[in-house]
Order: structure tokens, then sequence, then C-alpha cells
């Protein structure tokens, strides 16, 4: 199984064309090539953080400083940036716009990913995170546009979900 | 030597710099010296504030930036000290006030307490050039100067008593501190891109 390298670029490319010059994120293997873009690109500025948390800082940090800003994430990071989320930007009113890799859920073969797959939705319910599926190389440009767009106006987390269709070349 | 005198010796010097505390005693002692539309206080999410001067000092390189932080806060999150070498702002003042005490949540004694732990040696460790350790207000006062005049990141671990106000609050909501604060730095940037 490899991660999708068109799909990768078509996730850039969308990100860029929603005016976003910063990003912050913590490497893992699906948002791999999607970072390798964003550190060649010199209109972006790639922040790697050593704990998904620190990225809620971050983000806020470039908030305050204007920046159009994306945090890119695995769903372990985000369960292990929740009282960030909740504490800082919940509290406080700062959007986020989270691109997370949804590992450990349908066709998921390392049972490792599995709890954290299994418990995501959940947990973006009950932190009331307004979150959708990106399945599709053809919508995700739509999705990450509108995703910006919510925590902008609504002052708050946003969650889009980076799934195995999108992120992983077919069999 | 005590925190409110570290910090009454930088309040003169921070009208014009985007200032970041931690929770509770810090937040409180800056804001009793008078609050400014350039201070964010951060009350809760502990280990943070390093974090969001991080994201302020590269998004804003031409403003100087000083976190106020402590030692409970910056054991909540030791890779900061990392991320803060890796990319090296050069307008950021990492202030860790170390009382050895995680005071406004109790006064239980801090993994530093017992002088085994040392901030200091831990920021050097993580590649960050430019770190003073202190324990006294003069030498805290010579530390915060040179930060201030140095154009590279600079923390400065000072060793303060665990003591802090007697009164906490303010007449400040939480959101409302975070839209003031970014409109005084959206007003900072619209003023100097004006020719």
């Amino acid at each position: 199984m490899s991660v999708s390298y068109e799909n990768s670029k078509v996730i850039f490319q969308a990100i860029k064309d929603a005016g976003v010059t910063s990003l912050s994120a913590l490497p893992e293997t699906w948002l791999g090539l999607l970072l390798q873009h964003a550190e060649r690109d010199p209109g972006v500025r790639l922040i790697q953080v050593a704990k998904e948390e620190e990225a809620i800082g971050v983000a806020a940090g470039a908030y305050f400083a204007g920046e159009r800003h994306v945090l890119l994430m695995q769903n372990h990071g985000f369960l292990a940036a929740i009282n960030g989320i909740v504490s800082l930007a919940q509290l406080y009113g700062i959007p986020l716009c989270m691109l997370i890799a949804l590992r450990g859920h349908w066709g998921e073969p390392y049972p490792w990913h599995t709890r954290g797959g299994i418990v995501t939705e959940g947990v973006l319910r009950a932190l009331n995170i307004p979150f959708e599926y990106a399945r599709t190389p053809d919508a995700v440009a739509r999705q990450i546009r509108e995703a910006y767009t919510l925590s902008q106006s609504s002052l708050s987390p946003v969650a889009l979900l980076l799934t195995r269709d999108l992120m992983e070349e077919p069999l | 030597m005590k925190r409110s005198e570290c910090i009454a010796m930088l309040y003169p010097e921070l009208g014009d710099k985007a200032v970041v505390t931690i929770m509770g005693a810090c937040a409180q002692e800056l804001y009793d010296l008078g609050h400014r539309e350039n201070f964010f206080y951060l009350q809760h999410a502990m280990g943070l504030a390093s974090s969001i001067g991080l994201g302020l000092a590269l998004h804003l390189p031409r403003e100087k930036v000083v976190v106020l932080d402590g030692d409970g806060s910056v054991l909540m999150n030791l890779g900061t000290l990392a991320t803060l070498a890796r990319y090296r702002p050069a307008n950021l003042v990492h202030v860790i006030f170390d009382n050895g005490s995680l005071l406004s949540t109790g006064g239980y004694d801090s993994h530093t307490a017992s002088g085994m732990t040392d901030l200091a040696a831990m920021a050097r460790g993580a590649g960050i050039e430019h770190v003073a350790a202190v324990d006294s207000v003069v030498a805290f006062g010579e530390a915060a100067i040179d930060a201030f005049a140095r154009n590279d990141l600079s923390v400065i671990v000072a060793r303060v008593a665990a003591v802090g106000p007697n009164y906490y609050g303010m007449d400040l909501h939480l959101p409302e501190n975070a839209f003031r604060f970014r409109r005084w730095i959206a007003g900072r940037t619209s003023t100097r891109e004006k020719p």
C-alpha cells in the first residue's frame, strides 16, 4: 500500500488555492508527500512540531499575526492535542483548520491504528467540532476551502478527515 | 527574588512588544501593573504559551515577542524547547520563571523543586544557544537587557520564590483578550505598511 502521489499533489495545491501561506505539521506516512511539496514551496512556511498540541499554539500565534494557517496531523495527534483545542482554541475563540489523516478506519490492516481510528468521529462530535470526510480528489479542494472559511467565520476548530480512499493508491 | 519584581522590572520595556503569559500568578502580576492591548494571558492550555510565541515570532519578524513562562508549564511541553531551537526565531525572548512549584494550582512541588532538573541545561541541550540562568534581580535585569538587544532567540531561566498575588481576577473576558490582542497586532502591521 503506498501513498497517492497524485492526490497528495492535489491536496497541496488545494491548500495553496485556499490562500494558505503557513502550515504546521507533525510528519506521518500519509502526509509525507504533501509535506515534501510544502518544504519545496517558497510561498508556504512549514513549521514542524515535536507533538501535535504544540501546533495548536503555533496556529493561535499565526492567527494573531493575521496569517492564513492550516494544521496537518494524524488522528492520533489530534487526540494528543485535545486540551490545546479545548482550552486555547475553543476557550478564546481561535479558528483552527485541521486536516487530519484518518488512520485506523475502514480497510486498516495495522492493529495499532485501530482504536484511534474507531473513536475519532465520536471525539469530534463530543467536542462540537464540525467535520467532513474527504474521499475523492475532485471534491477535496472545495472541502479545504470551505473548512477554512467555516473555521474563520465561526472562530472555532474545524476538521477535514483525509480518508484511505483519498490518501492511498488503489490496489 | 520574586517573580513580581522581575515582571515589574520588565514592564517598562513591554509597551511595544507582543507579550504572552501563562496562567495564574504570572498573568495576574503582569495585569496588576496595568493591562495593555499587547498582552495575551493564556489562562489554561498549560505549556502552549511558548508555542504561541513561536507562531507569533515566525509570522511577525519585525516585532519583538516576549513569552513569560513557568517551570510547570514548560515541563508539560518540553518538546517546545526543541521546536524553538529548530526554528530559532531571532525576535523571541522566552522567560521561564522557575519557582519549583505548581503554585497556581495548589502549590505542589514541581520536578524542578529538588534542584536535580535544570531547565536551562535542557534548553541548551535542545540546541538553544543563548540561555541565561539567573537567581538575582540584578542578574535578571542584565539578562533581559541582553536578550532584548540580541537579534537571536534568547531564553532566560529565572529562579524565583514560590509566592504569588493574594487576589486573582481580571476585568477582561478571555475571548475579548484574544480579539483585542489580535487588533493591536493588526494595527501595528497596517501602520507600518503605510508609506
